[in-house]
């Protein structure tokens, strides 16, 4: 269009200019700090000095904050909120943008207090590399080894270690070597405790002087590698999801019409074609790929993170959560996992309680069947834990209340994470990293009292599908018949109780009584009261619904809703209910 | 007739690639959004799309029309209108809306508007408090939205650097920054009790120049009042007012013939042109690159006091 500009003193046209653009890639990183190890102040510099900020916003801070007069903060550049602005420290995860002539960045900006080790693994959790800060006057301290071992655990591969405030040691190159061999050793033993190897360089910098940050500094003329902008301009991207195996988590059936049937999802690794085999899991039915379809055309190979509609060369009962993978290197379907946990609320894990766990589109009912250990940050060591609190790191066994398709979390970052939720508070309380899935539910392995006690409701739950509940019925025999052969064709343990009994009508007491029995342990009672009323009224846990008897179809699938509701049932479909 | 036949040309994959067999950073954002916009919709029950007829709704628009393609878009969308809209915006609107075949839902918090609430009379703060957010909240109650669809970025201000993709709002709507819940890979927790919503943002990481690039690659229509073209404007020192509605002007003032555009749309008292010559996307896009001041200085409601965008965000604004 004959449009152009001139970027940093080099005229170019526009449609050069963009051709340029569809050229860049796109790479993550996560910062961490200590307080006041100068991670604002570096984020700002990398922003100011790549022109990644505007002139008014500059002028906002002009003259604010804590330098002298004329000079600016730049930490007051990335410091977002008024809460941090007038404490002067930052509060929760900010994300940034800034762009080279090689590259687009954003980068996951996390505090080095507060809620530390919740923050740090949000950032990393989609970082492809970390910064991890080390106060070069200060030397290593406990952030600085928190922030590489959660990197490490969450398969950050490549980690940049700035060391900062260069000046306030006098550039000393020993003082920096010293540094580079103390945390060199914290990074050799956090690889060997996570298994995740760490890819590790060392640049000294000044961030409030701009030394080694965007520009090679000439303080410090016995370091003769790249700047820090230099260096993340040049490492690879570290996960290649090309080379990993076809993962693709159904996300929604569309169903336009009666001639149209497609999987809508995103690409979660590898890579496919028309005419593949897959493989629908947990079902393990198969069938070859007919279309891979697009709003910009069908397409005839679809590479990860795409999102794409795939249709299938066959009718299979397909719904959201189930997971189409490559026929020769299916996922594992498993009733139990064992787990690298990240705990982040300030109710601690309890093992009595069920949880939800949501992986990929998919959540169900879990419980925590043992706590493997703790690890202790400092030493590394693994302790053994009856709890895990708020930032706390460890491993537990997951009982998983239905089977789920998923991948081991070092081989596939999409199939192997997961959140747990508490269906209470709906808060997300852990983050979780599969590293060994199993085909049965967990016992308690080595746990004599666990492998030898009492059943617990946990473990009847994860057999039968449901937790223990009285469904009172009062309608037509045959229509109550017909309610309980649907719920035991799905599974349920049911049983019935017939309130017209004689002893129950003579001791109204006994029939809550037997009720409350069959519930603790378990199972789904019917408390029947058969008449020959037109309506059904069907009343668990509070909840009462009244239903008409002549449309049998609809009563029954009422029903079901009413048990799902109430949260008896385990269910994948809705997160909102 | 079938949706869907087959009938355009097999594409390969590899148009989408770069010179070095990678992804485009636009198709990386693309894909991320497009999971989003699908999983608010299977997992919620009564989803909404606000539509602010700007150019990151068009984005987000067009964005929703390919992750359910070929389905239609399952849900409707909802244009909150302050009554000063410029007409332009309103007709764009409800073409687009014809054209894509989206439900348009639009609400306007009436009983505010018949009071002749405006800027100059209220504060600016006062204003926005009444014909947005209070409209906003009156509409999501109204029609009993769980989740709504926003298309702000997290580069545009620095309270929504902050922002979570789902962004967790109590039953009155509101923001608590400092307990917001952890978001980790691409696993959104929508888990809400009753009364309370998520305000979901699918164009989290998108840049302003990510969203140009956009529209001009997948030639999305944008408002004309994007493109510079002569206008008339009242200039009063470095600000450009348009003309719309009931424009006060001051005693004696005369509008100019001004070559001018939007750089943002917003109300049209509170809603600045900028002197540019930009008859074209490319022509922004260069245009923006020679750019030194954010895109939202020309709104005169971010600077009413610091951290304003925060406190709108904190009351139930978007």
């Amino acid at each position: 269009m004959g449009v152009s500009l001139e970027v940093e003193g080099t005229r170019f046209e526009i449609e050069d200019f963009l051709a340029a653009e569809r050229e860049k890639d796109l790479l993550r990183f996560s910062t961490a700090g200590s307080v006041d190890d100068g991670k604002s102040t570096l984020i700002g510099r990398l922003l100011y000095d790549t022109q990644s900020v505007y002139e008014d916003q500059v002028r906002s801070i002009e003259g604010k904050g804590t330098t002298a007069p004329g000079q600016i903060d730049f930490a007051l550049l990335t410091d977002g909120l008024r809460a941090e602005r007038e404490q002067g420290i930052t509060i929760d995860v900010a994300y940034r943008y800034f762009s080279t002539a090689r590259r687009k960045f954003i980068i996951a900006d996390t505090p080095g207090h507060e809620q530390y080790t919740r923050n740090m693994a949000t950032g990393a959790s989609t970082a492809d590399a970390a910064v991890v800060l080390i106060d070069a006057s200060k030397g290593v301290l406990i952030q600085s080894r928190r922030h590489a071992y959660i990197a490490s655990l969450l398969r950050v591969r490549q980690v940049v270690v700035a060391v900062n405030k260069m000046d306030l040691i006098d550039f000393d190159e020993h003082r920096f070597r010293a540094i580079e061999r103390d945390f060199s050793s914290v990074l050799d033993a956090i690889a060997a405790d996570t298994g995740t190897p760490v890819e590790r360089v060392f640049v000294p910098v000044s961030a409030l002087g701009g030394d080694n940050v965007v520009h090679r500094s000439d303080a410090m003329p016995w370091y003769r590698g790249p700047s820090l902008l230099e260096l993340l301009e040049s490492l690879p991207a570290a996960h290649d999801k090309l080379s990993e195996h076809f993962r693709f988590p159904v996300q929604r059936v569309l169903r336009p019409d009666q001639s149209f049937r497609g999987f809508a999802g995103q690409i979660a690794s590898g890579s496919i074609r028309v005419g593949d085999d897959v493989t629908v899991l947990p079902s393990g039915r198969g069938a070859k790929i007919e279309r891979i379809v697009t709003w910009d055309g069908d397409l005839e190979e679809a590479v990860a993170p795409l999102s794409v509609t795939l249709v299938l060369d066959r009718e299979l009962d397909i719904s959201r959560g189930d997971l189409i993978a490559e026929a020769q290197a299916p996922a594992t379907v498993a009733r139990s996992v064992r787990a690298a946990l990240v705990w982040m609320d300030q109710r601690p894990l309890d093992v009595t309680r069920r949880y939800l766990l949501k992986h990929t589109s998919q959540t169900a009912p879990a419980f925590l069947s043992s706590i493997d250990y703790r690890t202790d940050l400092t030493t590394l060591a693994h302790e053994p834990a009856d709890t895990l609190h708020m930032n706390d790191i460890g491993a537990a066994t997951i009982n998983l209340l239905r089977p789920m398709a998923l991948d081991l979390y070092s081989r596939n970052r999409g199939t192997g994470a997961f959140i747990l939720i508490d269906p209470e508070s709906n808060a997300t309380v852990a983050a979780g990293m599969v590293t060994a899935a199993y085909a049965s539910a967990a016992t308690r392995e080595g746990d004599e009292t666990g492998a030898w006690g009492p059943v617990t409701a946990g473990e009847r739950e994860a057999r039968w599908g449901h937790r223990g509940a009285a469904l009172e019925l009062t309608g037509p025999q045959a229509l109550i018949d017909s309610i309980e052969r649907a719920l035991f064709a799905v599974g349920a343990v049911t049983t019935r109780i017939d309130a017209a009994n004689d002893t129950f009508l003579l001791h109204p007491e006994f029939l809550d009584l037997a009720a409350r029995v069959q519930t603790e342990s378990g199972l789904l009672a019917l408390v029947v009261h058969a008449n020959q009323s037109a309506m059904l009224t069907a009343r668990v846990e509070g909840l009462e619904l009244s239903l008409d008897a002549e449309n049998p179809m609809r009563a029954v699938a009422a029903v079901h809703e009413l048990l799902r509701r109430v949260g008896i049932f385990i269910s994948t479909e809705k997160a909102g209910l | 007739m079938p949706v869907a036949e087959a009938e355009t040309p097999v594409r390969s994959s590899s148009e989408f690639l770069n010179s070095q067999g990678r992804l485009s950073h636009l198709r990386l954002l693309e894909a991320e959004s497009i999971h989003i916009l699908r999983e608010v919709a299977s997992e919620f029950e009564r989803p909404v799309m606000l539509y602010s007829i700007g150019k990151d709704s068009s984005v987000m628009l067009r964005l929703a029309q390919k992750a359910f393609y070929p389905a239609p878009i399952p849900f409707p969308l909802l244009h909150i209108d302050t009554g000063f809209k410029f007409a332009e915006m309103l007709q764009f609107r409800d073409n687009t809306a014809r054209e894509v075949g989206a439900e348009l839902l639009v609400w306007r918090n009436e009983p505010a508007i018949a009071a002749g609430t405006n800027p100059i009379v209220l504060d600016t703060k006062r204003c926005c408090g009444l014909l947005k957010t209070q409209a906003l909240l009156d509409a999501l109650r109204h029609y009993n939205f769980d989740a709504a669809f926003g298309g702000a970025r997290r580069d545009e201000e620095k309270s929504r650097a902050k922002e979570r993709i789902y962004s967790f709002r109590d039953s009155a709507g509101q923001w608590d920054p400092k307990n917001q819940r952890p978001e980790l890979w691409n696993l959104y927790n929508g888990r809400i009790h009753p009364g309370e919503s998520i305000r979901v943002f699918p164009l989290s990481s998108w840049t302003e120049m990510d969203v140009w690039q956009y529209i001009h690659e997948e030639k999305i229509p944008v408002v004309d009042l994007y493109f510079a073209k002569a206008r008339p404007m009242y200039v009063r020192g470095e600000a450009l007012l348009p003309i719309e509605q009931d424009f006060v002007a001051w005693p004696g003032e005369k509008p100019q013939m001004v070559e001018c555009r939007l750089r943002s749309l917003g109300c049209s008292p509170c809603t600045g042109a900028i002197r540019s010559d930009a008859d074209s996307i490319p022509a922004i896009i260069a245009e923006l690159i020679s750019f030194r001041s954010s895109e939202r200085a020309n709104r005169v409601i971010d600077h009413d006091q610091e951290g304003s965008m925060e406190i709108k965000k904190r009351e139930g604004y978007f």
